[in-house]
C-alpha cells in the first residue's frame, strides 16, 4: 500500500470530554450525543456514550466484537429508541423520529450485512434514494406529463453522477444483487449519499474488500468528504483504514468508550490495548 | 434490461405508438369477431370474465407481487366494488337507456358507477390498509383474511341493522342493468394495466418495489415506507373495486357468497401462477385459469381434479410462476429483432440509435 501520508490533524479538546479536528472546531458539530444507553432487558449495551463528530470530520469507532458499535448506528438512525441520553443532529433533537425522518434530517448510513435491493438495477438502487428529490405527483406519472420526464431524467444524470464517484456507471443497468461484494459495499455508499446527508455512517466498509480495494476505499472515502463537505463516521476492523483516515477515533468495548483521541493517542493506550489484547499478567 | 451499446433502441412516443396500434387492432378482431358470430355469445361472457379476472389478478399483483405483501382480502375489494356500483346502477335509470337500446345515453353513469366502485373500495383499503400493514407476513394474512370475512358477513345482514333494503342480504342484489359490455371490460383491462405499468416506472412504483426488496433500507434512504405500502394497497384495492363494477354489470345480481374466502384465494392462485411481480403473467395466468374450467366442462366430474393437476404441475415445474418476475416489453422484442436483422446483413447503421429509452 502506497500511500502519501497525510498531514496530522491537530484535535481540540471540547467542553465536553469530546474531540473535534482544529478547523471544525469554532463551527457546532454536526452531531453530538450526551449519555446515550440503551438497555436490551438487563443487559445495558451501550451506557454514557458521549461523542461529538464535528462538520466535515472523518471519525472512526472501533472496538472488539460485541462492543456495541453497529447498536450505536442503530440509535443514531432510530432503529433502536435509545433508553437513555439525547443526540442532536446539528442542534436538532432526534428523538421521537422515525428512521426515514432522520434520513432526511441528514444521516444516511450503511449496513455490515448488505442491504441493497438485489433484484432491482444498480441505478433504480441510487433512483430510490433520490425519491425525496424526484418531487412529481402519481398522477403526472400515470399521465407521462412532461414534469414525469423531466425529473426522471435530472435524477437519472443525478445517479450517474454519483455512481461515477466508483466508476459504476457501466454496472447500471444490472441487478444489484450481481454484483461483487465490493461492488455492493461501494453501491451502498453511493446510495447513501444519494439522499444528500450531513452525516455518513458507514459500518464496516471495508469487509470482505483484498488491501487494494480497501486502499483505494481509503482515498474515496477522503474524497467523498472533500467534495461534498459532510462528516463521516465509521466502524472497522481493518486498522490499516481506521488509523489511515480517521481524525478522532473513539474505542468502544463493553458499551462505554473506553478511549478517544487520534490514532497515536489510540495506539498507545493502555486500556486499549487492555481490550484487544488482555491485561499483563503481574508479577 | 441488458442491453449492450449496439442494440437499437426505438425512441418513446414510437413505443407507445406501436403498444396502442396493437391494442386497438386486438379490440378490433375481438369485437368484430363478436358481432359475425364467430366467438359466441357463451365465449362473449367467458371473454369478459377474463377481462375482469385479468384486473383482480394485477390489482392483487400490486400488493403482492410488487408490495412484496399477502393480503387475502381481495373479493372483500371486489364485493365493495360491485355492490357500489350495482346500488348506484340500480338508483339511475340506466336499465330503459339499455332496453331503449340507447347505450350512449348511460355511459356517464357507468362511468359514475366505475368511479364510485373505484372510491369506496379504495376508502375501505384506506381503513383496512392503515392498521393492517404495520403487521407483515401471515398477520397480515390473517388480518385481511379476516377483513374480507367481514365485508361478506356485513353485506348479508346489514339490511336488518338499518331497516330498510339496502343490499337484499342473502337473497341477493338482483335486476342490475347490464352495462358491462365487451369493449367496456375491454378498455377498463388496457387503462388497469396502464396504470399499474406507469405507477411501477416511477419514483412511486421504485419506492413500493423497494419496500419489496428490502424495508430496513428502504427506510434508511428516506423512503416513507407506512405512506408507500398504503398507496400501494390502496391503489390494488381501487382497482379490484372496478373488477367488481363490472363484475356487477356483467352477471346483473349480487350475492354475498360470492365472494368468500375462496375468491380470494381464486385471485391468489392466478397471480403465484403467473408469477409474482409479473404483469404479464398475471394476465396469462388469468385467461388459462379462467378458461380452463370451461374447457374442463366436457369432463365434469373430474374437472377439480384436473384444474388442481394443472397447479401441482405448473407449481413443480416452474415454482416461480409461468413468467417468474420476467415482464414482457414488446418494444424490447422489437428492438432485439431489428438487432438480430441489422446483425444478419451486416449493416453498421448507427443514425438510428435513439437516445430516449424506457
Amino acid at each position: 500500500m502506497s500511500r502519501t501520508p497525510r498531514p496530522k490533524t491537530k484535535l481540540v479538546p471540547q467542553p465536553t470530554t469530546n474531540y473535534l479536528p482544529e478547523r471544525d472546531a469554532d463551527k457546532r458539530p454536526i452531531l453530538e450525543t450526551r449519555h446515550l444507553g440503551i438497555d436490551f432487558g438487563g443487559l445495558s449495551a451501550v451506557s454514557d456514550f458521549n461523542v461529538a463528530v464535528g462538520p466535515t470530520e472523518i471519525a472512526g469507532l472501533i472496538g472488539p466484537n460485541g462492543a456495541g458499535k453497529t447498536t450505536i448506528f442503530n440509535l443514531l438512525t432510530n432503529v433502536y429508541k435509545p433508553t437513555r441520553g439525547t443526540i442532536l443532529l446539528d442542534g436538532i433533537d432526534t428523538a421521537g423520529k422515525s428512521t426515514t425522518e432522520v434520513n432526511r434530517m441528514g444521516i444516511a448510513r450503511t449496513f455490515q450485512n448488505i442491504r441493497l435491493f438485489r433484484q432491482l438495477s444498480v441505478l433504480d438502487n441510487v433512483l430510490i434514494a433520490l425519491n425525496n428529490e424526484t418531487r412529481y405527483s402519481a398522477l403526472s406519472a400515470i399521465l407521462r406529463l412532461p414534469e414525469y420526464w423531466r425529473r426522471e431524467r435530472i435524477a437519472r444524470d443525478r445517479a450517474m453522477e454519483l455512481l461515477s464517484i466508483f466508476d459504476m456507471q457501466p454496472l447500471a443497468d444490472q441487478p444489484a444483487g450481481s454484483l461483487p461484494y465490493g461492488a455492493q459495499r461501494r453501491l451502498e455508499i453511493v446510495r447513501a449519499l444519494a439522499t444528500n446527508p450531513s452525516l455518513l455512517l458507514l459500518d464496516e466498509p471495508a469487509a470482505g474488500m483484498n488491501p487494494s480495494e480497501t486502499s483505494e476505499l481509503m482515498d474515496n472515502i477522503v474524497k467523498i468528504r472533500d467534495t461534498f463537505q459532510i462528516a463521516i463516521m465509521l466502524i472497522e476492523h481493518d486498522m490499516n483504514l481506521v488509523m489511515g483516515i480517521c481524525e478522532v477515533i473513539g474505542v468502544l468495548n463493553f458499551g462505554r468508550i473506553i478511549a478517544k483521541g487520534t490514532s497515536d493517542d489510540i495506539q498507545s493506550n493502555p486500556l486499549v490495548i487492555e481490550a484487544y489484547l488482555g491485561k499483563k499478567k503481574e508479577g | 434490461m441488458k442491453q449492450t451499446n449496439t442494440s437499437i433502441r426505438i425512441p418513446m412516443p414510437v413505443r407507445y405508438l406501436i403498444n396502442a396500434a396493437l391494442i386497438v387492432l386486438l379490440w378490433f378482431i375481438l369485437s368484430s369477431l363478436m358481432r359475425s358470430g364467430a366467438i359466441t355469445n357463451y365465449w362473449t361472457g367467458i371473454i369478459i370474465m377474463i377481462g375482469i379476472n385479468i384486473i383482480l389478478a394485477v390489482s392483487l399483483n400490486v400488493a403482492t407481487g410488487y408490495l412484496g405483501q399477502l393480503p387475502l382480502g381481495h373479493a372483500g375489494f371486489m364485493a365493495v366494488g360491485a355492490y357500489a356500483g350495482g346500488i348506484f346502477m340500480r338508483a339511475v335509470p340506466v336499465q330503459e337507456f339499455l332496453r331503449a337500446g340507447n347505450a350512449g345515453a348511460s355511459v356517464p353513469y357507468i362511468l359514475i358507477a366505475l368511479l364510485i366502485s373505484a372510491l369506496t373500495a379504495g376508502i375501505f383499503g384506506l381503513i383496512i390498509g392503515i392498521p393492517a400493514l404495520r403487521l407483515r407476513g401471515d398477520y397480515l394474512a390473517i388480518i385481511t383474511l379476516g377483513f374480507g370475512e367481514i365485508i361478506r358477513v356485513v353485506l348479508t345482514n346489514i339490511d336488518s341493522v338499518l331497516g330498510f333494503d339496502f343490499t337484499f342480504g342473502s337473497a341477493g342484489l338482483k335486476r342490475i342493468p347490464k352495462y358491462s359490455s365487451f369493449t367496456l371490460v375491454f378498455i377498463c383491462v388496457v387503462l388497469t394495466c396502464f396504470i399499474i405499468h406507469t405507477v411501477m416506472k416511477s419514483r412511486h412504483g421504485r419506492a413500493i418495489l423497494s419496500i419489496r426488496e428490502n424495508e430496513i433500507a428502504s427506510e434508511s434512504v428516506g423512503v416513507n415506507t407506512t405512506y408507500y405500502k398504503t398507496f400501494a394497497f390502496v391503489l390494488s384495492a381501487m382497482l379490484a373495486g372496478v373488477a367488481g363494477c363490472l363484475y356487477a354489470g356483467y352477471i346483473g345480481s349480487l350475492y354475498p357468497s360470492t365472494f368468500k374466502f375462496m375468491k380470494s384465494i381464486e385471485i391468489l392462485v392466478m397471480v403465484v401462477l403467473g408469477g409474482m411481480g409479473s404483469m404479464l403473467g398475471s394476465v396469462l395466468s388469468a385467461t388459462v385459469l379462467t378458461v380452463l374450467p370451461e374447457l374442463l366442462r366436457s369432463v365434469a366430474d373430474y374437472r377439480m381434479v384436473a384444474y388442481s393437476l394443472a397447479l401441482v404441475i405448473m407449481m413443480i415445474f416452474r415454482p416461480k410462476g409461468l413468467m417468474g418476475s420476467y415482464d414482457f416489453s414488446l418494444s424490447h422484442l422489437l428492438e432485439k429483432g431489428l438487432c438480430a436483422v441489422r446483425l444478419l446483413f451486416g449493416r453498421k447503421s448507427s443514425e438510428k440509435k435513439g437516445e430516449s429509452r424506457e
